[in-house]
């Protein structure tokens, strides 16, 4: 005869291998009637939000392209929401922009409503004012500075009145003798041959 | 294994710092034998590298766990393939890996360079060995740096590859962009070694000259096959992202390849000594600050490794190399005197001359702005993301200078070209420029899009133009046929044609990265039989079918592929598949996040490039991120023409080497041959 008291802690003991198993598994996932269930939809990463008409809007995207995620992925928020599946900031991240986008702001507000809240580094490039203009300009800037200053030092150095540089120490400057054209002669002749 | 390998590290160090004392520090010039002696130490130090190489990848494949390293980057179901570029995917293998190929380089360099250079030789020894013994005192002595670091248990399984190393990319990529760097040290040991030994005529670019090109060559390649693994690997369907390691692999590419142009310069007329000494030092200094870059932190790159204390390494070791080398050159200043003037603006030489500010300014350029965020928090405090919108901005009028100047330099003659040689020379070029920039605007195409074709169109020519002059010239001369002429003409002046054939593949770069501003990409949700269609830039559509998902195992992973059949206006092209794979460990659980295989149906024209991203409720109902990408296997078409004209450059044999090898080494330097103008030019 079994109590009760036995009879329960017997139970108890035969759940746990049962609970176990119920923590291991996945939590349900809704199943669409038109498709047929994946056999370990865990495998495919994380469960994609259903595609809506403004995850493809040209004005979303092009606003996207120009902010950076802040996963530290150095991407816009379109590439990396399109690229890196594993990423939880940029579907986050599109969310907001679709949110404020259908609330009525502009781009440029909506940019601006980053930039108050994450600071300049979330453009993906430093808007072209003040000191970013250095960013922009020195490179060709020097590059212009370099062909200017190239061309005159050539120029000054044919201008009427100058003296060529003899070619006095060099190699070059000396004119082979006869004896080494004949050997020279002879090399090609028998590279030729 | 891991002891001898400590061992062997420290074999290595003693060894490189006692080579490189008596390179800098004993009089060897009067005493053969300890010169000999120096030399010898780079063979010591390639015994050591290698059995600290062979100890680590003993762990490696013995799978010893309880070597943090293999722990790490290593496991048990791993694929043997990726057990071998394991050596190189983490931090402290990589810096084993520069090590033992610097080594070998170091090496190569003593067996290889003719005995007429020996004078250069111990030098040459003491600075790379130099540089190796750096490379180890990192492993030593940084934090995070010993591959043989022991854990305090041995775990059953190691973590094993990163899914997106997992890919024959990253087999070679890393590899030969390491190759490219780690090369560059044997061009600057002999660019110090003559100005230490005061031999500052043409002998040490003949010397190095070959080295130089071999750098260049992996560093093409490395950075090729790295845009290759960069579109198939991470699905985002580009090829550069202006990433500051990306940036950092390009910056000493721009300037080997001014190097590569006017050195030419300094051996026919003797000029720009002055100039090439501090590129190549540039350039080394430059393959260092890529490596400070990757292994610092200092700036976001998802190309990094863990920030640890290694990058103060590398940052006090690029300056004070960079004070020490700078300082030689100064007080060598003198002894760099050209030997000849620039004549005219309209020259070969001066041409050149533009061409190298073009890349050293495009150089700058990606330079400033992989700095340009520290730059703004020093002077502003304000934090800036630099990204593609940025380079593109600033870089692409640049590059389409460069583009220009590279069908401009071979058309103009060597040190003054007359108006009627000009006029001869860029008729053909002129006009094929003319009508290619009216055929592309014709198809619509405008702005840098527009130049771009156009000034391909220019280069093409002048490469066509060159090649056909030559030809018709050994034909009448030697009455050779065109195909034995060709074949002739290259092998006679393998440096010139393969320059050009590089110019080709550069063209090829320029051309497939037009395709890129035409890419259209698409998000799409389908269940099994839906379709798609997608109108391609070229204007027909292209249907993409949805045939279902499959899940298996397969080697160390779970596979769930998702398949789509595609046809071209009506007509099939074949099925492609997209996966999702799911590494596992050896015991079945889960290593990393999910990771995407593209599906990809390519020509010369288009990729069709297909992700699997994902499903929103756990079924077959898949969502798709859907790609057509213009132009893409130009890239690879380029890089493969750009391996084939570098080889030729620089391949070695031939009637140059069999005959008066010396004369013609000579006479290619400028020794005793003056250029007569614009009949030698043309």
């Amino acid at each position: 005869m079994i109590d009760r008291r036995r009879f329960l802690a017997l139970g108890a003991v035969a759940l746990v291998p049962a609970v176990l198993r119920a923590q291991d598994e996945a939590p349900a996932v809704p199943v669409a009637p038109d498709a047929d269930p994946l056999r370990d939809p865990f495998t495919v990463g994380r469960v994609r939000d259903s595609l809506t008409a403004m995850d493809s809007d040209a004005v979303i995207i092009a606003l996207e392209r120009r902010l950076r995620c802040t996963c530290g992925c150095t991407l816009d928020i379109y590439t990396c929401r399109t690229t890196d599946f594993t990423c939880t900031f940029s579907p986050a991240l599109h969310k907001e922009i679709v949110a404020l986008y259908t609330a009525g702001q502009t781009p440029e507000q909506i940019i601006a409503t980053f930039v108050a809240r994450e600071g300049e580094s979330i453009l993906m490039a430093p808007p072209a004012e003040g000191f970013n203009l250095t960013g922009y300009l020195l490179p060709g800037l020097l590059m212009a500075a370099g062909l200017l200053g190239l061309t005159a030092w050539i120029m000054r150095r044919k201008a009427p009145g100058a003296v060529p540089t003899p070619a006095a120490t060099g190699p070059t400057a000396t004119r082979p003798d006869e004896d080494q054209l004949a050997e020279l002669r002879r090399a090609l002749d028998e590279v030729d041959a | 294994m891991t002891l001898l390998g400590q061992f062997a590290l420290w074999a290595g160090f003693i060894l490189g710092l006692w080579s490189a004392g008596l390179a800098f520090l004993t009089r060897w010039q009067e005493r053969p034998d300890v010169a000999l002696t120096i030399r010898r130490g780079s063979y010591a130090v390639l015994v050591a590298m290698l059995v600290a190489a062979a100890a680590l990848w003993k762990g490696i494949f013995s799978h010893d766990f309880n070597i943090e390293y293999v722990a790490s980057y290593t496991s048990r179901n791993l694929p043997e393939y990726y057990l071998i570029s394991a050596f190189w995917a983490g931090q402290k293998g990589s810096l084993l890996f520069w090590a033992v190929v610097l080594a070998i380089f170091g090496a190569l360099a003593q067996w290889l360079t003719p005995p007429r250079f020996r004078d250069l030789l111990p030098y040459v020894a003491g600075i790379t060995n130099l540089v190796a013994a750096f490379f180890i005192s990192v492993m030593l002595f940084g934090e995070g740096g010993n591959p043989f670091e022991r854990l305090a248990f041995t775990p059953p399984d190691g973590r094993g590859l990163n899914p997106q190393l997992q890919n024959p990319g990253m087999i070679a990529h890393p590899p030969m962009l390491y190759l490219g760097y780690i090369s560059l040290t044997i061009p600057f040991a002999f660019a110090i070694a003559a100005l230490l030994a005061r031999k500052l005529d043409a002998g040490w670019i003949i010397a190095m000259r070959k080295w130089a090109i071999v750098s260049w060559i992996f560093l093409s390649v490395g950075i090729t096959i790295g845009m290759w693994w960069a579109y198939l690997e991470l699905g985002w369907g580009g090829v550069w992202a202006w990433d500051p390691v990306e940036n950092a692999s390009f910056h000493p590419w721009l300037t080997l390849t001014a190097f590569l142009h006017s050195v030419m310069i300094q051996e026919k007329r003797g000029m720009l000594k002055r100039w090439n000494m501090s590129l190549i030092i540039g350039t080394f200094l430059l393959s260092i600050f890529g490596t400070f870059i990757t292994r610092s932190g200092v700036i976001a790159s998802v190309h990094s490794f863990t920030q640890s204390s290694v990058g103060y390494f590398f940052l006090a070791f690029l300056l004070v190399t960079a004070i020490l080398s700078f300082t030689l050159l100064y007080t060598r200043w003198e002894s760099l005197t050209p030997d000849a003037t620039l004549e005219a603006v309209a020259s070969r030489e001066a041409a050149f001359l533009f061409n190298n500010l073009a890349l050293v300014g495009i150089a700058f350029s990606v330079l400033w702005g992989t700095l340009f965020p520290i730059i703004s928090e020093a002077v502003r405090g304000v934090k800036l993301t630099v990204g593609p919108p940025f380079f593109e901005r600033v870089n692409i009028p640049l590059g389409l200078f460069l583009l220009f100047l590279t069908g401009v330099g071979p058309l103009i003659a060597w040190r003054k070209a007359s108006a009627r040689n000009l006029q001869r020379q860029f008729i053909v070029p002129g006009a094929t420029f003319a009508l290619t920039l009216m055929a592309a605007a014709a198809f619509g195409l405008r702005g840098y899009t527009l130049m771009t074709i156009a000034l391909a169109g220019f280069v093409l020519a002048t490469i066509a133009q060159e090649f056909g002059r030559g030809i018709r010239a050994r034909m009448s001369m030697h009455g050779e046929n065109a195909v034995l002429a060709l074949g002739r003409l290259m092998a006679r002046n393998r440096r010139r044609y393969g320059g050009y054939i590089v110019h080709v593949g550069v063209v090829c770069y320029f051309v497939a990265a037009v395709g890129q501003g035409f890419k259209i990409k698409e998000s799409h949700e389908m269940v099994p039989g839906e379709s798609v269609t997608l109108a391609s830039p070229f204007g027909h559509e292209v249907t993409f079918t949805f045939l279902g998902v499959s899940q298996y195992a397969q080697l160390n992973r779970q596979v769930s592929a998702a398949t789509l059949e595609v046809s071209r206006g009506g007509t099939p092209l074949g099925t492609t598949v997209s996966e999702k794979r799911q590494h596992v460990d050896s015991f079945g659980q889960r290593t990393f996040e999910p990771s995407t295989e593209v599906g990809l149906i390519s020509n010369l024209q288009e990729d069709l490039y297909v992700v699997y991203a994902g499903t929103p409720d756990g079924t077959e109902r898949s969502r798709f991120e859907i790609s057509i990408i213009p132009l893409v296997n130009w890239f690879w078409i380029g890089g493969v023409i750009l391996l084939a004209g570098g080889l030729l450059a620089m391949w070695p044999g031939g009637p140059q080497i069999r005959t008066k090898r010396a004369v013609l080494d000579d006479a290619q330097a400028g020794y005793g041959v003056p250029l007569t103008g614009a009949e030698v030019g043309a």
